[in-house]
């Protein structure tokens, strides 16, 4: 579009115009805490943690970096003391609402919150209500199985009635976005359970090693991203790159090696029966 | 069938039915706004309807269901045209009466009249009576004497001549230009100068464009909009179609909340009727220009008010705000132009046009021009609608023209601007009602919400009640709105139950600017602002439920104990009536006593004591 002058911690800064604060900040090595950012997702701006002051002309205010772009006057500061005051509140506030989340716990010492001065909660289980879930199911893989019910207080996510989902696939996008570990899934007998959202499906199993590693309907899904008419092999990703190894020359293949870097998500547990 | 294709049509159109009309033919204007409605006041016209045609007067005289008067603590008002002779308190009983005497005869009722405080006078011309003399009413002035389901009764009295003067006397530039000038700013409660939203818009690349009317007042205790929507709805689309002619939008929606089944409808009325006339629709009085108006309901949720949150409600989602670093004159609705004004805004627009720019620059304040129509409710002696000149001050709004603190008691504290606003005590009452004065002051101008407290209202009760109200109503998406007014709830529940330290009154002050500075949009950045308020005028009370364990107004139960002063009781029963549980002895020449075991702490002995001897001391 065209560059801006901008100064942010003192410095001033050519850019881009609309680049979000955020994605700036972060490439001149400046440390912003987020939870509910994402790269390959829209900014949300939710949970506040990556408040930044914010100043142009006479007009001085708080506002969150990730959805704030950057815009020709606009002068920026990430740690100053109102910056931080802000963060520790909202940190504090999350860590009350959220105490079973290891991750906030740890982003509050961080932060210098030594303990949360409000009542813990027991009933929200570790939900931060990011919108992760909800966004990148929506956003990227486009089956939108989940979304935000409610509002103020009773704000949840959910499925459509809170039952098992139709749409929903099983790719585990929403457990491998998930910040505190609050969205599971487990595999167990061919089958996934996202336990989260009370619902079950049936896995594939591979040609090769039998384990059962993809669900039938990400299969489907996939194959109908990619045409009817592509060939799918219904080979597990630790057969595959088995597989590629092979087919290269002079390349010695360590299986144990190989089952490390596929890494499942610490919250998709696989069951030993798969 | 009316179909005017040319504004020289209108005119004529106009004094056909001004020739048509005499003058002089007496007319019974009949409020139908929202108080006088619940208090039977459809049924005093149909009582009116049916006695006039048995006395073979049904041609003679007209019964005319109008928009607010206004006077609503008066309920139901009748003001006979064209003399203007203002009835209060009108019952069906009280009908044949008023024909006999008035009607066909030449007199006044006189005990269906309003009579003065203190001097007991009678006043029988509607703007003779304090309430409406110490008025202003520029937007209002039309609603008392048109049937808001009548097109003609809008065009007779002057309606769509701003329009019609607009669109083919005026260039859109220059009427954003007369908008600039005459400083009206928004009235929704933001205050934002109107002419730049516009010239925003008109600015912003993009087709289709869109104006839209924010109907959905969810403040508790308004009924500005509602008034203006059920009672002169014309205005409002003329507004609006003079907005999209400036702006060069061809589409309009009004969204309205749910919960205002008649406003809804008076509006579909008037747009049928528009269309019908021409006067809205494909080319409008046979000009270029066509703009149609859609109405959207709402579904319960006072975040919709919020201007991206609307938007997002009209375009099918949730009702979500997002984040306004791109102002929605830009990217609005369907991601396109649009401008978004109240519909107090909006009704502002053609009084603009017809009397012009300097006129209406010359009423108001220096930065905040022309009249704003306000609901003053709660312990104020006339509550009703009200229009004044802005810079008007408190004290005139609330003692010259509400007619000061109910049942004579002392006056404590006014909120204004709603669960956004703040509460002013004693000390500000010479505030002038200013956009920026009153923000300066911890309150706001809201939308014109205005509730008188007296004594007997707790101020952390009242902070309380408004916090929980937002708590229900945030959208739950940032931390800081939706977490910050939970744990601020919790405070404050804490501390009206007798449960709460000085510590929890830091804490809350503190989660308070937390979630004033922090919030993603205006209903976060604004919810703390009855806390904060009484926080920083009525500390001692909050001190007092802390420290003393004390609830001064004798409001929250657990901190409130109801004795007799034996001093003032003169044993004349009334309370022993009133408690519900027994709980209060004595006999005649004996001061009468409390039981403090079977107290409930309801207060109504208090409420019907003659001499003030029940005491939360």
């Amino acid at each position: 579009m065209g560059k801006v002058l901008t100064i942010i911690d003192g410095k001033e800064i050519e850019v881009e115009r609309d680049r979000w604060a955020l994605d700036v900040a972060r490439e001149m090595g400046i440390s912003i805490p987020t939870l509910c950012h994402h790269p390959a997702l829209q900014p949300y701006g939710a949970c506040r943690l990556c408040v930044v002051e914010v100043t142009k002309g006479k007009g001085n205010w708080l506002a969150a970096s990730c959805d704030l772009p950057i815009r020709e006057g606009l002068s920026i500061r990430t740690n100053t003391p109102e910056v931080i005051k802000s963060r520790k509140m909202a940190i504090e506030l999350l860590w009350a609402r959220a105490p079973e989340a290891e991750c906030i716990r740890k982003l509050a010492r961080e932060l210098g919150v030594e303990k949360p001065r409000f009542n813990l909660r027991d009933d929200l289980g570790k939900c931060i209500l990011c919108g992760l879930c909800v966004r990148v199911c929506n956003e990227l893989i486009g089956v939108s199985a989940l979304s935000f019910t409610m509002r103020g207080d009773e704000r949840k996510v959910r499925t459509p009635f809170d039952r098992a989902s139709d749409s929903c696939i099983g790719c585990n996008a929403c457990v491998a976005v998930c910040p505190t570990g609050h969205v599971v899934s487990v595999d167990r007998d061919a089958v996934r359970y996202l336990e989260t959202w009370k619902t079950k499906l049936d896995m594939v199993r591979c040609e090769v090693c039998g384990r059962a590693y993809m669900s039938v309907k990400e299969f489907e899904y996939i194959r109908a991203k990619l045409g009817e008419q592509t060939f799918l092999e219904k080979v597990c990703p630790i057969c595959r790159r088995l597989q590629t190894a092979s087919r290269l020359e002079g390349v010695a293949t360590n299986k144990e090696n190989i089952e490390c870097a596929v890494n499942w998500h610490p919250a998709h547990k696989v069951g030993s029966s798969t | 069938m009316v179909k005017l294709t040319s504004p020289d049509q209108l005119v004529s159109y106009r004094e056909k039915l001004q020739a048509a009309r005499k003058q002089d033919k007496p007319c019974v204007a009949i409020c139908g706004g929202t108080g006088c409605r619940a208090n039977r006041g459809l049924e005093v016209a149909r009582t009116f309807r049916n006695i006039l045609k048995k006395k073979l007067l049904g041609e003679k005289v007209d019964v005319r269901i109008t928009g607010c008067h206004g006077f609503c603590e008066r309920g139901p008002l009748v003001v006979l045209l064209p003399g203007g002779t203002l009835y209060v308190s009108v019952t069906p009983d009280d009908v044949e009466e008023i024909v006999t005497a008035s009607i066909e005869g030449d007199s006044i009722v006189e005990r269906l009249t309003y009579q003065m405080p203190g001097t007991k006078k009678r006043v029988s011309r509607e703007l003779d009576i304090p309430f409406y003399a110490n008025q202003q009413r520029l937007v209002l002035a039309k609603s008392g004497k048109i049937d808001p389901t009548s097109i003609d009764d809008y065009i007779v009295v002057g309606g769509y001549a701003s329009l019609a003067e607009a669109i083919t006397a005026m260039e859109p530039d220059e009427i954003i230009r007369w908008v600039e000038k005459s400083g009206l700013r928004g009235r929704g409660g933001a205050g934002f100068p109107t002419g730049r939203k516009w010239r925003a818009c008109r600015q912003a690349r993009g087709y289709p464009k869109y104006v839209l009317c924010n109907g959905d007042e969810g403040d508790p205790g308004a009924f500005m909009d509602r008034s203006i929507m059920e009672g002169n709805p014309h205005s409002v689309l003329e507004g609006m179609a003079i907005g999209a002619y400036a702006i060069g939008a061809d589409q309009g929606y009004i969204y309205v909340r749910h919960e205002y089944p008649l406003a809804v409808e008076n509006l579909r009325i008037a747009i049928d009727q528009a269309q019908e006339y021409g006067l809205l629709g494909d080319n409008i009085l046979g000009s270029d220009f066509s703009f149609n108006i859609r109405i959207s309901r709402g579904a319960g949720a006072f975040v919709c008010g919020e201007s991206t949150a609307l938007m997002a409600s009209i375009e099918g989602f949730s009702g979500e705000p997002r984040a306004k670093h791109i102002h929605t004159s830009e990217k609005g609705i369907f991601g396109k132009p649009t401008t978004l004004n109240n519909v107090e805004t909006w009704a502002n627009v053609p009084v603009i046009i017809d009397k012009g720019w300097q006129w209406f620059a010359g009423i108001g304040s220096e930065n905040s021009k022309g009249t704003k129509v306000f609901s003053l409710v709660g312990k104020v002696k006339n509550t009703g609608l009200v229009e004044v000149p802005m810079g008007t001050t408190l004290r005139h709004v609330i003692y010259d023209i509400g007619g000061g603190v109910a049942d004579n008691r002392k006056f404590k504290a006014v909120q204004t601007g709603g669960p956004s606003g703040g509460c002013l005590p004693a000390d500000e009452l010479d505030l002038p009602v200013d956009f920026e004065r009153l923000t300066e002051a911890g309150s706001m101008m809201g939308s014109g919400g205005m509730i008188v407290m007296d004594d007997r209202t707790c101020m952390v009760e009242v902070a309380r009640y408004f916090t929980k109200f937002l708590t229900k109503e945030s959208c739950g998406k940032c931390t800081a709105c939706r977490e910050g007014l939970l744990r601020m709830d919790e405070l404050l529940e804490k501390i009206t139950c007798g449960r709460g330290c000085a510590e929890d009154v830091e804490l809350l002050e503190e989660v308070g600017v937390y979630v004033q500075t922090n919030s993603m949009c205006g209903l976060g950045k604004t919810a703390a602002n009855p806390t904060l308020s009484t926080l920083k005028y009525f500390k001692d009370e909050y001190i007092s439920h802390v420290v003393e364990r004390r609830c001064p107004a004798g409001v929250c139960k657990e901190l409130t104990t109801f004795r007799i002063d034996g001093a003032k009781c003169r044993a004349c029963g009334k309370c022993i009536k009133s408690c519900p549980v027994e709980a209060i002895t004595g006999e005649k020449k004996v001061a009468h006593i409390i039981s403090q075991d079977r107290c409930i702490k309801c207060g109504a002995c208090r409420e019907v004591c003659p001499f003030d001897a029940v005491v939360a001391p």
